[in-house]
């Protein structure tokens, strides 16, 4: 994932393999040869964004088209063919020209593209992008699928709530640097907290709530609002106690994907410092 | 019963024929007015072959086609509105022949049609030859040229010497017909004879495909046949008058002395007239036409 | 599997233009120009074989121009515009095959469409004169000239597919085209002026662009006369010679070539 701009053309330019390359052993063409070789790609399958794929073609025509780059017998082509179509739910379309495809289809075949050959590490640029809930689902199921069939599938998105349905490790890419990596349990359980209401105290109590709090106190209705660390959850609670008020709720909250994702980039703003402060004023 | 759709599309439709109708009538008007401009003669817009050569981008036979049928329908329209003036007839043919050495017609058309006086031609035999020698250099093989040639030196200017030496040039080619070594010896012999004329130009009428070509020849045929029949017929009269102290009063007079089998007839179909004085005449109503101006000269006679 | 995989290219290539609509209306025009050629004859009796070898000829030559700088401007354009290029390139692939597939492809295309023309014409021929001359088989070296004068311009048209626009590849091609149908006479004015400067410049461009007035004999064989087997050599070894120079350098460019 990244802020706009930053891991689409990036991973685009890895597997072009133009500019400046961040590839590990995975990538490895074997010894002696350069990174833009043929060989390197042989294990891996990629499916850019918004892909187009002839759309005079139908999509048993463009599988057929494709499997042909890769050292395989007629038979096992046809195999995978069949085999990826219908992983793809495609196959009563076979015979549909792609210009009468959706865009849900569309992802759904370019997926079964990046597949054709069965490579270890698939990778998809932004597969969700522009599709309906249901294509959505689709598309996710897709990956899981892939994902059960022991392949690495690595896909960019800026669908954060799908990253975290899906996703067992993820990487936040800002202007083409990794700024945060790592699985997303922990990645989550690092800041969880709690959330209060509770009925409106007096003002000479808003500093000592204050200082419980992990961020400002909110008051609206009758009511104050406001976020906590664990550890001090026992400290509101003998606060309520000794001044006698009320405790309408206490929740734990899930710290989100989303959250993360926004305090980092601020994080990674605020590191920039003055300049970009300058650049962001003028 | 008319269904839905088409109802619906008639106001339409009625529109467009409508704009259209509107439209014809306006250019049969603009027709009326554009034809007092057209009166003017034609021009030719670029006269050299080369540039138009390299302008055709390798299409060049398909352009020099499209000159002769040009040249081809310029004549033809001259000739049928009774213009005398053919001078855009040797530009014409010289890009045809630029564009493409090998269109042979074009050459015979050019040697007949440059060479005749008007108003059947543009009546100017040196660009013909200049036309029949570049013609001969871009084809040796085609032994026909010398024959155009030589008929050119022979019927139009006289010139029996020049004509005799194309014939016999020609005959070099083991292609060519047996007459052509016959015809060098019979004009140095000969001279101009109406005999000679009348093979020749048989020999382009069977030789050519080309209409106008063809049209023109048994034009040529006819009249000289007219004119070998009158003198046939004048040379009786002279025995009647030997034998008869007179001329004869017509021609069914010298029939019955038997002097003729019957009366004689043109080509047209027309029975020739006798002169008091002798001397035979077409009908005045016979369409043949003859070349007076090309009548028998004595051999030898000098180059003009 | 390297021959293989540009042959796939190439197929697909040809089965991309053969579902293009724009081209079957071409090849009808150029047909039906042929059949009315019988018309032209009626106006000049005794040329008109003469006639519609010239005009079948030229209509072949013209029209096959036309779809080769059509479907050739967009060889390489359409692939990176509409970026179907980068699934292509994320297959094991090497970037010269895609070029010289996308090149063999639309010969391919030129060498059908050629044929289908081809036929209109003798199928008029045979029209007009009921029999076939032993002299009309050269009617297919001519024909045969312009497959190789066609495989020229698209190796011209690939080369600026590469890297200008659609609309910039067209002009350039067809500038090309014209220059080099007129190159000899190019090179004739240089000598005529006698200016050594000039005459270097002519020469040099004679030698630079390609030369296509080589492969013009329709004047020839209308007339029914040969065209000889040494000159067939030759062209076919010029084309061929050239035509590797520009696709070389159109893989060199496209290799070269960012694509965003």
């Amino acid at each position: 994932m990244g802020a706009v701009g930053g891991s689409s053309s990036c991973i685009r330019r890895r597997r072009h393999r133009r500019g400046p390359q961040r590839a590990g052993r995975c990538a490895d063409p074997g010894p002696g040869r350069p990174i833009g070789h043929p060989d390197a790609v042989r294990n891996i399958g990629y499916l850019p964004e918004n892909p187009y794929f002839y759309d005079y073609l139908t999509a048993e025509e463009l599988l057929d088209y494709f499997s042909r780059f890769f050292p395989m017998s007629p038979q096992r082509r046809r195999q995978r063919r069949e085999l990826v179509l219908e992983q793809a739910g495609l196959a009563e379309f076979r015979n549909v020209a792609l210009r009468k495809f959706s865009k849900g289809m569309l992802q759904r075949i370019g997926v079964a593209q990046a597949v054709l050959h069965n490579p270890e590490i698939v990778l998809l640029d932004e597969p969700m992008s522009g599709l309906d809930p249901v294509g959505r689902r689709d598309v996710r199921n897709l990956i899981l699928q892939l994902k059960s069939e022991g392949k690495t599938v690595f896909f960019s998105t800026h669908i954060l709530s799908d990253a975290e349905a899906i996703c067992d490790r993820v990487a936040i890419l800002q202007r083409g640097k990794l700024v945060g990596v790592g699985q997303i349990a922990e990645l989550l359980q690092r800041q969880s907290g709690f959330e209060a209401v509770i009925e409106s105290c007096p003002a000479a109590l808003l500093p000592r709530l204050q200082a419980l709090a992990s961020a400002p106190v909110l008051a609206s209705g009758g009511h104050h609002r406001m976020e906590l660390a664990e550890e001090n959850v026992q400290g509101l609670l003998s606060l309520c106690a000794t001044h006698s008020i009320r405790l309408i709720s206490l929740n734990p909250l899930r710290f989100s994907l989303e959250d993360y994702f926004v305090e980092l980039l601020r994080a990674g703003e605020q590191a920039r410092g003055p300049d970009a402060a300058k650049a962001k004023a003028s | 019963m008319i269904p839905a759709r088409t109802r619906r599309m008639a106001p339409t439709l009625g529109l467009l024929l409508a704009a259209w109708g509107a439209s014809a009538l306006v250019q049969m008007s603009v027709d009326r007015e554009m034809a007092r401009y057209r009166e003017s003669p034609e021009i030719l817009w670029i006269s050299s072959g080369k540039v138009l050569r390299t302008l055709s981008l390798g299409h060049q036979s398909l352009l020099a086609d499209v000159y002769w049928t040009r040249t081809v329908q310029y004549y033809g329209s001259r000739l049928r509105d009774h213009k005398t003036d053919f001078s855009l007839l040797g530009p014409l043919l010289d890009i045809t022949v630029t564009l493409d050495p090998q269109l042979t017609v074009a050459y015979y058309f050019g040697s007949i049609f440059l060479s005749e006086k008007p108003p059947r031609g543009a009546g100017d035999p040196k660009h013909a030859i200049a036309l029949l020698q570049h013609g001969i250099v871009a084809n040796p093989d085609e032994w026909r040229l010398w024959h155009h040639l030589g008929f050119l030196y022979y019927w139009e200017l006289r010139d029996y010497v020049r004509a005799a030496a194309a014939y016999q040039a020609g005959a070099k080619n083991p292609k060519a017909r047996d007459w052509m070594k016959v015809m060098a010896a019979a004009i140095t012999e000969k001279g101009g004879n109406l005999q000679t004329s009348l093979f020749l130009w048989s020999r382009i009428y069977d030789s050519s495909e080309d209409p106008t070509i063809r049209k023109n020849a048994a034009g040529h045929i006819d009249g000289i046949k007219a004119q070998i029949d009158m003198e046939a017929i004048e040379k009786r009269a002279q025995q009647f008058q030997v034998e008869n102290g007179r001329w004869p009063a017509s021609i069914a007079e010298m029939v019955s002395h038997g002097l003729l089998p019957g009366v004689p007839v043109d080509a047209a179909g027309f029975p020739y007239r006798l002169k008091p004085d002798g001397t035979a005449a077409l009908h005045p109503a016979s369409t043949v036409t003859l070349d007076y101006d090309h009548s028998p000269a004595p051999p030898r006679a000098p180059a003009p | 599997m390297i021959a293989a995989q540009t042959l796939a290219i190439a197929r697909n290539t040809f089965r991309e233009a053969v579902r293009d609509r724009v081209l079957y209306n071409l090849v009808a025009f150029a047909v039906i120009l042929i059949a009315s050629a019988l018309l032209f004859g009626e106006i000049s009796i005794g040329v008109e074989k003469t006639i519609l070898i010239n005009i079948g000829l030229s209509s072949i030559s013209v029209f096959g121009l036309l779809i080769a700088i059509f479907l050739g401007i967009g060889l390489v354009h359409k692939e990176i515009d509409k970026r179907s290029l980068y699934s292509l390139l994320s297959k094991p692939i090497h970037r010269w095959q895609f070029v010289v597939g996308k090149f063999l492809g639309l010969n391919l295309t030129l060498l059908v469409n050629t044929l289908f023309m081809s036929m209109g014409l003798w199928g008029a021929l045979y029209y007009l004169t009921r029999s076939f001359q032993p002299e009309d088989v050269y009617i297919w070296t001519a024909i045969y000239f312009i497959l190789l004068e066609l495989f020229l311009v698209t190796a011209v048209c690939l080369f600026f597919s590469c890297f200008s626009t659609p609309i910039l590849s067209a002009i350039f091609t067809f500038l090309i085209y014209v220059v080099g149908s007129a190159a000899s006479d190019v090179r004739d004015f240089g000598t005529l002026t006698k200016n050594p400067l000039l005459e270097s410049l002519t020469t040099a461009i004679y030698y630079l662009l390609p030369n296509f007035s080589d492969f013009s004999v329709a004047g020839v064989v209308s007339h029914g006369l040969p065209v000889g087997s040494h000159l067939i050599l030759l062209n076919t070894a010029y084309a061929v010679c050239y035509a590797s120079m520009l696709v070389i350098a159109a893989v060199w460019i496209f290799s070269k070539r960012d694509l965003k």
